[in-house]
Order: C-alpha cells, then sequence, then structure tokens
C-alpha cells in the first residue's frame, strides 16, 4: 500500500542555519506518528513542510498523491487534505467558536452554509464544546480554544491531521482533555502526525515514534520498543532527561 | 471615504510580492505625506488643471474638465490617504504571523487572508489613529477655500461679507466644526464599540 504522506530526504535552511538535512518518513493511511526530539531539531519545521508553509530546498513530499514539492502547487488542493493545530491554537479572534469552524468550509470549499453549520455544531459538540458555540475565543480556556481549532481543522475534512505540540502551551489539567480529543480521532482511523513532548501519549497512543536531533531522525521504531530498548546513545540521553 | 479605500489598498499593496508595486506605494507616501496639503492643492488645481482639457457649459463658456471641486476632492484624498496607507500597515503588521499562517493552513489564498482574517483584525488595531487622521481631514478641508471651493469657511466669508457679522459667523463656524468633528468622533467610538471582541482588551 502507497503510504498517504510520504517525505523523502528533505532538507531545509534558513539563512546560515540548517535545520533539515534530509528526513525521510512515510505515513500510511490510519497511522498515528508522533515525532519527538529536543527543541529546535528541526520536527516544527519538518510538519509545516508537509502543508507547504515550509518549502525545502531539496527533497519530496507529497501528501494522498498531491506533490507538494511541486514548483506549481495548488495549496487549495492540499490544504483541504491536510489539517493542521498549532501550538498556540490560533483561532480567529473576531469570530466565536462555531464561526472559527464554520468558515473556511463556506468561503474556501463553497460548501452550503447549513450543510456546514450542522457539521460544525456536531464537531464542536464532538470535541465537548456544546454550548460554548457563540463565546469568542478570548472568552474560552487554552484547552477550549484549543478544541475549538481541532474542530476547526476536522470540518475541512482532512484525510491528515499535523498536530505542532498542540499541548505545550496548556497546564497539566487542560493538556488531558485535548489529549483524550486526540485519541479518539486516533482510535476512529485519522491518520495523524503529531509533533510532542508528551512522551506517555506518544508511547500509548502511537504506531511509530521518530526521534530527531539537529535536522535529521536518529532514531525510529513502534514505541514499546523505542522507550524501552532505545538504541542509540542521544535517544537514550534525551529519553533518561525526561523519564 | 476615497482615502479609506486607499489606505486599505496601499497597504495590500505594500504586502506584495510584486517589489515595483511596493516601490510605486512608498513613493506616493513619501510625496504626499512630506509636502503640505495646501502646496499639493495648488499643484492639482494650477498645474495639471492648466493642462486638463476644457469643454463648453450651458451658455457656451469654456469651463475646466475637471472642476475645483473634483480637484479639491483627489488632493484631500491623497494626502490623507498617504496617512491612512502606514496606519493600515501597523494594524496589518500588528495580526500575529501565525494567526496568517492558521488562515493559510486552512486553504485561505492570500486575498481571502486578508479579506477575512487580516483586515477585520487589523481594522481594530488601527481605528483610534484613522479616527485620528479622519478628524484631521475634516479640519483640512478648510484649505479647499484656496482655490475657490465653497467649503464652510468660504461660505462663513461670503456671508460675513454681506452683513458685516464677522464675529457672530466666526462662532457659528467654530460650533459647526465643533458639531462636525464631534460627531466623527462619536460614530468612530460607536464603531470601535461594535467591533469590541469579547474576551480581548476592555
Amino acid at each position: 500500500m502507497t503510504p498517504l504522506v510520504s517525505i523523502q530526504d528533505v532538507h531545509k535552511r534558513f539563512g546560515e542555519t540548517t535545520v533539515l538535512s534530509g528526513m525521510s518518513l512515510d505515513v500510511r493511511k490510519g497511522e498515528v506518528i508522533c515525532i519527538i526530539g529536543p527543541s529546535g531539531s528541526g520536527k516544527s519545521t519538518l510538519l509545516r513542510c508537509v502543508n507547504a508553509l515550509v518549502r525545502p530546498e531539496r527533497g519530496r513530499i507529497t501528501v494522498s498523491g498531491i506533490e507538494v514539492t511541486a514548483p506549481r502547487l495548488d495549496p487549495i488542493a492540499l490544504r483541504r487534505r491536510v489539517g493542521m493545530v498549532f501550538q498556540q491554537y490560533n483561532l480567529f479572534p473576531h469570530r466565536t467558536a462555531l464561526q472559527n469552524v464554520m468558515m473556511a468550509p463556506i468561503s474556501v470549499l463553497k460548501q452550503e452554509r447549513r450543510e456546514v453549520e450542522a457539521r460544525a455544531r456536531a464537531l464542536l459538540a464532538k470535541v465537548r464544546l456544546q454550548g460554548k458555540e457563540d463565546s469568542y475565543p478570548g472568552e474560552l480556556s487554552g484547552g477550549q480554544q484549543q478544541r475549538v481549532a481541532i474542530a476547526r481543522s476536522l470540518c475541512m475534512q482532512p484525510e491528515v491531521m499535523l498536530f505542532d505540540e498542540v499541548t505545550a502551551a496548556l497546564d497539566p489539567e487542560t493538556v488531558k482533555e485535548v489529549l483524550v480529543t486526540i485519541r479518539e480521532l486516533a482510535e476512529e482511523g485519522m491518520t495523524c502526525l503529531l509533533v510532542t513532548h508528551e512522551m506517555g501519549f506518544a508511547r500509548e497512543v502511537a504506531d511509530h515514534v521518530y526521534f530527531t536531533d539537529r535536522g535529521v531522525i536518529v532514531e525510529h521504531g513502534p514505541p514499546a520498543e523505542f522507550f524501552t530498548a532505545p538504541r542509540d546513545a542521544r535517544t537514550r540521553e534525551f529519553l533518561g532527561k525526561l523519564l | 471615504m476615497l482615502s479609506l479605500v486607499i489606505g486599505v489598498a496601499g497597504a495590500f499593496a505594500q504586502g506584495s510580492r510584486f517589489a515595483p508595486l511596493r516601490w510605486f506605494v512608498a513613493g506616493y507616501v513619501a510625496f504626499f505625506r512630506n509636502t503640505p496639503p495646501l502646496v499639493q492643492m495648488y499643484f492639482f488645481f494650477f498645474a495639471l488643471g492648466a493642462i486638463t482639457p476644457t469643454v463648453p457649459d450651458d451658455i457656451g463658456m469654456e469651463v475646466p474638465l475637471v472642476s475645483n471641486f473634483v480637484w479639491a476632492l483627489v488632493a484631500l484624498s491623497l494626502f490623507a490617504g498617504a496617512f491612512n496607507v502606514e496606519i493600515f500597515r501597523s494594524g496589518i503588521e500588528a495580526v500575529p504571523r501565525s494567526t496568517v499562517e492558521a488562515a493559510e493552513s486552512l486553504g485561505y489564498t492570500r486575498l481571502g487572508t486578508y479579506r477575512e482574517v487580516v483586515l477585520p483584525l487589523a481594522f481594530r488595531v488601527c481605528l483610534p489613529s484613522l479616527n485620528n487622521n479622519l478628524v484631521n481631514l475634516i479640519k483640512t478641508t478648510t484649505l479647499a477655500y484656496a482655490i475657490g471651493v465653497p467649503e464652510m469657511l468660504y461660505v462663513a466669508n461670503q456671508i460675513w461679507s454681506d452683513s458685516l457679522n464677522v464675529t457672530e459667523m466666526m462662532n457659528v463656524l467654530l460650533l459647526l466644526y465643533i458639531g462636525l468633528v464631534s460627531l466623527l468622533v462619536w460614530l468612530m467610538h460607536r464603531w470601535e464599540r461594535a467591533m469590541r471582541m469579547p474576551g480581548y482588551g476592555t
């Protein structure tokens, strides 16, 4: 089976700094992949390459048959298939929770308002935000905002979801409510690519874990193996500091 | 109104990837911000007005195609527009890059991102400065006097020349301006309140 997301030998520099020096990984449909690693190891940049927010200098990325690294990429075709959730939620503060979820399907995908509204309400209920439809982002807690952001991405009916350290800005109490939502998604078979510092969560939900350091993938494997018997010295050192 | 359109369009053009367009906007802002509005109005009326064609009016007299009122409108719009470009730019730059990225990741084009996310947020940030500039613009309309446009001061002058009531007319004039500007400020404040984002600021 061809992978849904395929990343081959991706390189990226920002000025003098090399952020990615040849990363490759594949994600099959329905898989949950976690990428862990120290700050500045290029994991967020890799994620941003997948939905073309960052264009790599070398390498090839395809998502569901779309060549992301093609010079004349149609970003809309790509982004309706790839949902992304950010560390800082990045909701639109001038619109209510419901409007945030409905905006893009209506104005980007030109879908019918009534149909979108029904879907948006169902999604907000699914992320346990029933009754908060008319609240503005500024009136919601961090965890609630992040769940609106997840619903907003899902409303585009993507084939793969990217999560970029989505719990890093939350306090420990609210981290849980967001992780529960992501786990439910994973269990429903949504393909997910997560950058995370939540080791326990990675161990629990991931089908495969990648460890990155200084722009390369140092080690990867199924979580049971990866966390109990890391082979590389750098992985051991990193995990040793955390666990 | 025209100056607002110029402001929005100019600020959008400044974010363009097409460099000559950015230079053009930068040149426009530099020119109209660095010269006095009275000089600009003279330039439009006397310099450009002299080389625009004339047309015969109802009684066969040759009159300029572009009237002094239109010249005043153009000059003042361009003058205030230059300031508005900078005001909108400050508002646009206050919108976090990450919010723009979120819109992009949802498939919005650059224009779509501007229309639905950047401008609504930028507007809220720059309303107070915009308010300032529009107040100034109302007062600058007085300069149209210099090219014979019947604005408020001109009309007042005609009345006091006829009726020798300079003091009274001066008072009327000042009160009218206070009233006009207060009305604008009141409307703008209402607008600011209506656009308030719950949970943000006061």
